[in-house]
């Protein structure tokens, strides 16, 4: 076996694709109606707006951080630009803008804090978390509100309609995905191409090495938390376009679906390591479980259950072998 | 005194601010806010959330964070009454069944908290993640348990609950035993002791001989305890239960017992602080809700900025009392 082919297979990609394709076919054994149309659209359309948020997460989290801010950003910016720019504008642009604005402010928030005290990531964001949700609630007084025309037109856009010949039940796969393609590839490229995505990298392997290497490490943390702060304020819009209505509560919780999303692709907590394509995989992996419950005949009361099993079980897997490596690594010290 | 002042600095500031708030809140709702019933009403409130503090104390001494405590006291509380229910089926529960959902509900966090050590120490997932993934399945197993709905009728233990001796709930009592015996085994035991020394730094306990799974499993266990007694008291408040009753105490959790001097990086801090801690945030609360404007929400922004400035008081503290080290 060549080098290449070892490295795949060692690889938790490829671990968590197998394990997505095993459990797709036997939701398909069960039910027959996985491989529908339909069904992908569907899948794709719960998976879009999650997997937008494992961005920012993602790069927060390789910088070593946790980031569990993002919903309430995304809620308050959602909130604050769907209901005071109503009349306001009729082109779709300046929502999102002013959504990104907002988002940014609360990112730079976070960012400065965390990158200028070092004070533990999650504890930070909790209590910006904390702000942005009393913020909405209290000075916005938030609740369901109906989208204006302008952003339902963005929501209802659609790239194609798949029907299911057995069941007549179609899905739209709406434009908005478009946007979680580029936002992917923008991901992607920060991380793997330019000098900014190194030094995300180098902070998580060791904050102490990266800043003799010259990276400039708080302009670098500053950035991540922004960037991921200014998404959220972008995706809390297009997640109000796609529900096709203002639920301000809706995205409650999601910090952690995130997180665990991305430690089942095999982003390391700790920080250093990670990758795009981890945090796909593990997003998909927990949106085709979700979604597909009812298929396998389990009740969704048992939804929680089995998400959580699930990230015990990848965590626990990811664990046990750091220790296998350790104990290795220290055999090896020993003998030579 | 001045000695036991000077001993712990944290103590001294966190009291001195309890002090100013008493005062301050005095002086602008006097008449309401030194009422024997605003000081009761208090006394049957914070207890749930401190308990759940003093265990996110502890998870935060190990240089560990429990996120499952809430959901740990829920889950408590569906299978206690669920066993009060299953045992009294004509609907009027004794004694023998309120102590059966009591035993229940202290087993189950018992079991539930083992398993957020044995994950974390024996597995080695980190603290963080081995709890956000306990908390999932804990929220999960209550949702299955109670399907999805709220389990209610345990009467007699919402009177044995909000039963008031001497003028003072019974919630209160249960909390300042919880809050001795806790402060007890951190200050004066040998356990206390290792699990702040393997807070420090768990190499360090590893190699001086520190059984670090066992003070994990048992700390972890400790904290499951208190989500058990917590969950008690809330089924007890709203005599009913539900898997995702008080999902905000979680923050609010971390929050005190940050504000209450334990650091987050492990190691440092006592449970006195975080007692005083809850006191504080209970009387703000109460304070703030004697102005019908003020929105219950505003509560929200003020603990997380509370957490914050708090954060920053201890950071530049720190750095002035190093400095002053250093001089000497």
């Amino acid at each position: 076996m060549n080098n290449k082919t070892k490295k795949i297979l060692h690889s938790s990609e490829f671990y968590v694709g197998v394990i997505i394709v095993l459990f797709c076919l036997l939701i398909q054994m069960r039910s027959g109606q996985f491989f529908t149309g339909n069904n992908l659209v569907d899948i794709i359309r719960s998976f879009s707006i999650p997997v937008m948020f494992c961005v920012g997460e993602l790069m927060v989290l390789i910088s070593g951080g946790v980031d569990c801010s993002f919903p309430a950003i995304a809620s308050l910016s959602m909130f604050v630009v769907c209901k005071y720019m109503e009349n306001v504008t009729t082109s779709p642009l300046p929502f999102f803008l002013v959504a990104a604005l907002i988002g940014l402010v609360f990112g730079i928030l976070n960012g400065v804090i965390i990158g200028k005290y070092r004070f533990p990531a999650l504890i930070v964001t909790l209590g910006t978390s904390s702000i942005c949700w009393g913020v909405m609630q209290g000075v916005f007084q938030s609740r369901e509100y109906p989208l204006c025309p302008t952003l339902l037109a963005v929501g209802k856009a659609k790239l194609l309609t798949a029907t299911n010949a057995e069941t007549g039940l179609s899905s739209d796969l709406p434009m908005i995905t478009v946007f979680m393609v580029l936002l992917l590839l923008l991901g992607w490229f920060i991380l793997n191409k330019t000098m900014l995505g190194r030094g995300i990298y180098a902070i998580g392997g060791d904050i102490i090495a990266a800043k003799r290497a010259g990276f400039n490490v708080f302009g670098t943390t500053v950035f991540i938390y922004a960037f991921s702060g200014m998404m959220a304020g972008i995706i809390g819009v297009f997640r109000a376009c796609m529900l096709q209505a203002v639920h301000p509560n809706n995205l409650e919780g999601l910090e952690m679906t995130a997180i665990a999303a991305c430690v089942l692709g095999g982003v390391s907590i700790t920080g250093g390591k990670g990758t795009v394509l981890q945090a796909c995989l593990g997003m998909l992996l927990l949106t085709i479980v979700s979604n597909s419950l009812i298929l396998l005949g389990i009740s969704t009361h048992w939804q929680n259950v089995v998400t959580g099993l699930i990230i015990i079980a990848g965590t626990a897997a990811t664990a046990i072998q750091n220790q296998r490596n350790a104990k290795k690594l220290a055999v090896k010290l020993t003998e030579s | 005194m001045n000695k036991v002042l000077n001993k712990d600095k944290n103590l001294t500031r966190i009291l001195a601010v309890f002090l100013v708030c008493f005062v301050l809140f005095s002086i602008t709702q006097g008449k309401s806010f030194l009422s024997v019933s605003s000081f009761q009403s208090m006394g049957k409130l914070f207890p749930e959330f401190g308990l759940l503090s003093i265990g996110m104390a502890l998870a935060l001494l190990t240089g560990g964070i429990d996120l499952s405590v809430v959901y740990v006291a829920n889950l408590c509380s569906i299978m206690a009454a669920l066993t009060i229910k299953a045992m009294t089926p004509e609907g009027d529960a004794g004694i023998g069944a309120i102590l059966a959902g009591i035993l229940v509900a202290l087993i189950v966090g018992m079991i539930c908290g083992s398993l957020n050590g044995l994950l974390i120490s024996a597995v080695g997932i980190p603290a963080m993640l081995a709890t956000l993934g306990t908390q999932s399945l804990y929220n999960g197993l209550g949702v299955v348990a109670s399907k999805g709905s709220s389990v209610t009728g345990s009467k007699p233990l919402s009177s044995f609950v909000s039963m008031k001796v001497a003028g003072i709930p019974m919630a209160a009592i249960i909390f300042v035993l919880c809050a001795v015996v806790m402060i007890f085994i951190i200050s004066k035991t040998t356990l206390g002791y290792k699990i702040k020394m393997m807070g420090t730094n768990m190499k360090a306990s590893a190699f001086s001989g520190f059984n670090n799974v066992k003070l994990t499993v048992l700390n972890y266990m400790m904290i499951g305890l208190l989500s058990a007694v917590a969950g008690i008291i809330m089924l007890g408040r709203y005599s009913s239960a539900k898997a995702d009753n008080g999902s905000s105490y979680t923050m609010q959790a971390i929050m005190i017992a940050v504000m209450g001097g334990i650091d987050p990086a492990g190691g440092k801090g006592n449970i006195q602080g975080v007692c005083v801690a809850v006191l504080i945030i209970q009387m703000v609360s109460t304070w703030l809700s004697m102005y019908q404007s003020i929105s219950d929400f505003y509560k929200q922004i003020i603990w997380g900025a509370l957490l914050l400035v708090v954060l920053l008081l201890n950071f530049y503290i720190n750095k002035r009392e190093v400095a002053k080290a250093a001089k000497k």
